[in-house]
């Protein structure tokens, strides 16, 4: 296995997020459609659609999911939150029927996570989104994990381009421990490579001195 | 929607995934500070506007502001903590001396060389002379390797004295310990008979 040095911040698991993770932060950028349930004087000008002074109660807009979480209280005073179309009755159907044929990098590279986020908004259908991506996880991980140990030396783009974010980073653990375990079987384990960080580098600066 | 440069660094960051260093993109970090600080004064005046006049309904986008400054503030600190992460990776891949086109993209070296600073003296206080745990990534089979040139390197002197000469496409046996930074350079290139 090649030693890694860079270990970037993981994204947080469930509900929480962890802050300085990179991926969480992209995650927090996906829109949401919303409900404005009060007024917010002087921001009009964040309302691309109209031309008022403040943003009006009962306005439909798309915040980010940050700015929803931020300002979203129990007490439903603030914003109502809309379920994005993939976490709605009718494609929850579609993921319980059989969670394998489903393409999840289409539907908002981070299904799960997102998913998860969603619980925060206290919508009455909670436990069946809850029940949802837990089981639809539970359908895909297998085949996940079986490609992951068996795809060795060959093109894995057909079998990654369907998954989420969260099994695509299983996919690619599984498949350097896979590595990791034939490079030892050749006796290739002891030998001394060179580090893959110092060859993007030189790769890197090929490129920059060409014109 | 505020924000929007915030996000852009991190995407900057997240396009090369496998822990290189990008320039150091100082003038979106200004410009996240002035959206920052222009979002920090419009509070200030409404809040003082809420307090004195009583005008309760400003509280919703006082709070809307201070989300995006508390929005603002997280990605900077990923960002920062991020190419943080990455120079130590360099430490780690490199040894102590960097190349100058990898030098070129950091803001300050200053960071980087009180992480060697640390690292030497840590590496010090183990055991009787100190231990240096950058070397022996794998697990050694052999006092001495074999090694090929995959470019011409100059000259190269080994503990006893004797100088060796890297040219392209030449095999030694050197000693481990000395050849190790070198293959993983990838000046040399390490032989398995």
């Amino acid at each position: 296995m090649d030693t890694q040095s860079y270990f970037p911040v993981q994204a947080g698991v469930g509900m929480e997020e962890n802050f300085l993770s990179l991926d969480d932060i992209l995650l927090s950028h996906e829109r949401l459609p919303v409900r404005t349930e009060c007024t917010f004087p002087r921001l009009g000008y964040l309302e691309k659609s109209s031309d008022a002074h403040d943003i009006a109660e009962g306005s439909k807009m798309e915040l980010p999911l940050w700015l929803s979480k931020g300002l979203y209280e129990r007490k439903r005073r603030v914003l109502s939150v809309e379920l994005p179309k993939v976490y709605r009755e009718g494609w929850r159907t579609v993921f319980n029927a059989d969670p394998n044929v489903v393409d999840l990098h289409k539907m908002g590279p981070y299904y799960y996570s997102l998913g998860s986020q969603m619980l925060h908004f206290d919508s009455p259908e909670n436990p069946d989104i809850a029940g949802t991506l837990l089981q639809t996880f539970i359908g895909r991980f297998r085949r996940t994990m079986d490609s992951s140990q068996n795809a060795y030396n060959e093109d894995t783009s057909a079998l990654v381009e369907r998954l989420d974010s969260l099994e695509k980073g299983l996919f690619r653990s599984g498949q350097s421990g896979l590595n990791g375990f034939q490079s030892w079987e050749k006796g290739q384990a002891t030998q001394i490579t060179a580090s893959s960080l110092v060859l993007n580098y030189r790769k890197r600066k090929i490129n920059d001195l060409q014109p | 929607m505020f924000c929007e440069k915030a996000i852009e660094l991190i995407r900057e960051l997240q396009r090369m995934s496998d822990g290189q260093l990008p320039a150091f993109n100082e003038d979106g970090l200004r410009q996240i500070l002035q959206e920052m600080e222009s979002l920090y004064e419009q509070n200030q005046s409404d809040v003082n506007e809420a307090k004195s006049d009583g005008r309760a309904e400003l509280i919703p986008s006082i709070k809307l502001r201070h989300c995006c400054l508390l929005r603002n503030q997280r990605c900077v600190a990923a960002y920062l903590y991020d190419r943080l992460l990455r120079i130590r990776a360099l430490r780690w891949e490199y040894g102590s001396v960097l190349p100058a086109n990898v030098r070129f993209h950091m803001c300050a070296e200053e960071w980087f060389s009180q992480y060697k600073k640390s690292l030497a003296s840590f590496m010090r206080s183990l055991g009787a002379d100190g231990l240096d745990i950058t070397q022996d990534m794998k697990p050694p089979k052999s006092l001495y390797i074999e090694v090929r040139c995959l470019k011409d390197h100059g000259e190269f002197e080994i503990d006893d004295g004797t100088v060796i000469l890297l040219k392209k496409n030449s095999q030694h046996f050197l000693p481990r310990w000395k050849c190790e930074q070198l293959i993983r350079q990838g000046v040399l290139e390490h032989v398995m008979s």
